[in-house]
């Protein structure tokens, strides 16, 4: 396993990690693939189908009956910042100048 | 007569009776709490919230857990509460609705009664990772009560609960109810509605009891379990009477021993505990039966490409902009993710995203994930196999008692070996319990596992009962007087 680009991977993840915490993961999460990678020893993987879930379910529905939600009061609530009826976040649209 | 010693059964039929109010349990337990929790021996099963806010709706005197208190993990949603997972990021977080199990608690009359310590989103094995601190193991206070849901087993073993709930994901249940000498179950993966449960690994999430013994869990079980229309992968299987399986005989029953578990890694002494409960086993009929789970060795390998990629993919909506934490300096939408989520999230937590958010990215994903998923398959296949010629298997559910507080903390794969027991129960999905059947080092309880076949849940309450029944662990620990 050749070194992990931890920055990538963090971005990816949008998660901010300071110097000091890149350094010490880039350790620990190459002893804990190093670990994982004992997966390579399982003999007889061909044509075995990957398990996702205990057991197979597919296309669950629920009765199509109409049904109330949370009023948006209460969700707006929990918002660290809102405005009227909707959650609000730094500008996404840059400036044209 | 100290109604927080009392269990759930015994202190429903004196509240029935009218022997006592419901008010009575709830001073009994606010004062325990008061005494054992917070003051002298610092033991903080508890989440530190201001105080303990009981919530309860009428329900018919005849229900199964009429005024019994009931204490919630830190991770399951409570209306009206404030529900964290131990994480700076959710602080403040009011849910504003209720879990499914906390519904069926209500309506059997239950009253939901204080919210108990955690691993950050039930990421770790010891209660360590809290962003309250530590919880202690009542049993030996420099000892971890294990984990995550060390919060839930401390408070029960040190009777500042009657009963409690817990999450289960790779052991969380099983492996501090062994450390602290109480009893603990996994349910089948679809037995219990998750809805309402903050995500940590949907294929491997189960909500289940944590009790002072096992007819307590199967009276609990009996409340929460059952199918869910808010949860698509709870199963339409009907949901039998555990209690009726208590005091069955088990003679005649197969349990499995698995020779790998025994193999490696386990302290002599929690080897002579449980050759002495396969003895008590024996005594009542049980036929002990060899069998063989030859991929479970890597199931810890399988875990911890599983759990930490769907982790990723869960924690992926505390990003600082409906609820939880948000960073104050950031300029860009970008930054405000990034920065709320660096901010907000634990040393575990920033690992374990890490891990998944790697093992899931462009072109690592079939080395890692894939193989995993396949490998997983072979594990359950063994359990398949296995359970063809048995009732039930039986194992250790750590390999050794409690650990010391901190000793583990910086090396997270020693942290992750202490599930290696426990882990494939939740990738196979099948059920597992764990019961106390020793003491090791004076004070430290061993914990035995039964795991069954998937919905058959009655079975392990059967053999656990007649084991706990013949042993008399619960009194010799003091869970019941």
């Amino acid at each position: 396993m050749g070194s992990i680009d931890l920055k990538h991977i963090a971005r990816l993840a949008r998660l901010h990690l300071s110097d000091e915490e890149l350094k010490f993961l880039e350790t620990q999460v190459s002893q804990i693939l190093a670990f994982v990678e004992k997966l390579g020893q399982v003999k007889g993987l061909e044509g075995v189908e990957p398990t996702s879930h205990p057991f197979a379910v597919s296309n669950v529905f629920r009765d199509d009956v109409p049904q109330s939600s949370l009023n948006i009061e209460e969700v707006l609530k929990h918002s660290p910042q809102a405005k009227g009826r909707f959650f609000q976040v730094p500008k996404v649209i840059e400036d044209k100048n | 007569m100290d109604l927080s010693r009392l269990t759930i059964s015994g202190l429903a039929e004196r509240l029935r009776k009218n022997e006592s109010t419901q008010k009575d349990a709830l001073e009994a337990l606010s004062k325990s709490i008061r005494e054992r929790d917070t003051d002298v021996r610092n033991i903080r099963a508890y989440v530190p919230r201001e105080a303990i806010k009981p919530i309860h709706r009428k329900a018919d005197r005849n229900s199964p857990l009429w005024g019994v208190p009931i204490a919630m993990k830190d991770n399951i949603c409570v209306e009206g509460l404030e529900v964290t997972c131990a994480s700076n990021i959710l602080k403040g977080f009011v849910s504003p609705y209720n879990a499914t199990v906390v519904e069926k608690l209500l309506d059997a009359g239950a009253v939901i009664y204080g919210q108990t310590n955690q691993d950050e989103f039930a990421f770790g094995s010891s209660c360590e990772t809290s962003c309250y601190g530590p919880t202690r193991n009542p049993r030996d206070p420099q000892c971890v009560p294990g984990g995550s849901s060390g919060g839930s087993a401390a408070a029960v073993a040190d009777h500042t609960a009657i009963a409690a709930l817990g999450s289960d994901t790779g052991g969380s249940i099983r492996q501090p109810a062994a450390f602290c000498g109480v009893v603990g179950i996994k349910p089948t993966y679809g037995r219990v509605s998750r809805y309402g449960l903050v995500a940590f690994a949907s294929s491997l999430d189960q909500i289940g009891p944590i009790t002072k013994d096992v007819r307590d869990a199967a009276i609990l079980l009996g409340v929460i379990a059952g199918h869910d229309p808010k949860d698509s992968t709870t199963a339409n299987v009907p949901v039998p009477d555990y209690t009726s399986f208590l005091g069955k005989s088990v003679k005649g029953m197969k349990v499995g021993k698995p020779k790998e578990y025994f193999e490696a890694g386990l302290t002599p002494e929690v080897a002579k505990s449980i050759e002495e409960s396969c003895a008590a086993l024996r005594s009542l009929g049980v036929e002990i039966v060899d069998v063989s789970l030859p991929h479970t060795q890597y199931s810890v390998n399988v875990y911890y490409i599983v759990a930490p990629s769907e982790a990723s993919s869960n924690l992926a909506r505390f990003d600082g902009v409906r609820f939880g934490h948000r960073s104050k300096s950031s300029a860009t939408l970008l930054d405000l993710f990034e920065k709320s989520r660096g901010e907000g999230f634990g040393a575990e937590a920033k690992r374990r995203i890490i891990l998944g958010t790697y093992s899931l990215s462009s072109g690592y994903y079939d080395a890692y994930y894939l193989k995993a998923m396949k490998v997983r398959t072979k594990i359950k296949q063994d359990f398949d196999d296995a359970f063809k010629k048995v009732d039930a298997i039986l194992t250790p559910t750590a390999p050794s008692g409690a650990f010391k507080l901190g000793e583990k903390t910086a090396d997270p794969l020693q942290m992750y070996l202490s599930d290696i027991f426990t882990i494939s129960a939740n990738l196979a999905g099948v059920p597992a319990i764990s019961l106390p059947c020793g003491i090791v080092q004076k004070n430290l309880p061993v914990g035995l596992q039964f795991l069954g076949r998937p919905f058959e849940e009655e079975k392990l309450f059967q053999l656990a009962y007649a084991f706990e029944e013949a042993t008399g662990w619960h009194k010799k620990l003091g869970n019941v007087s």
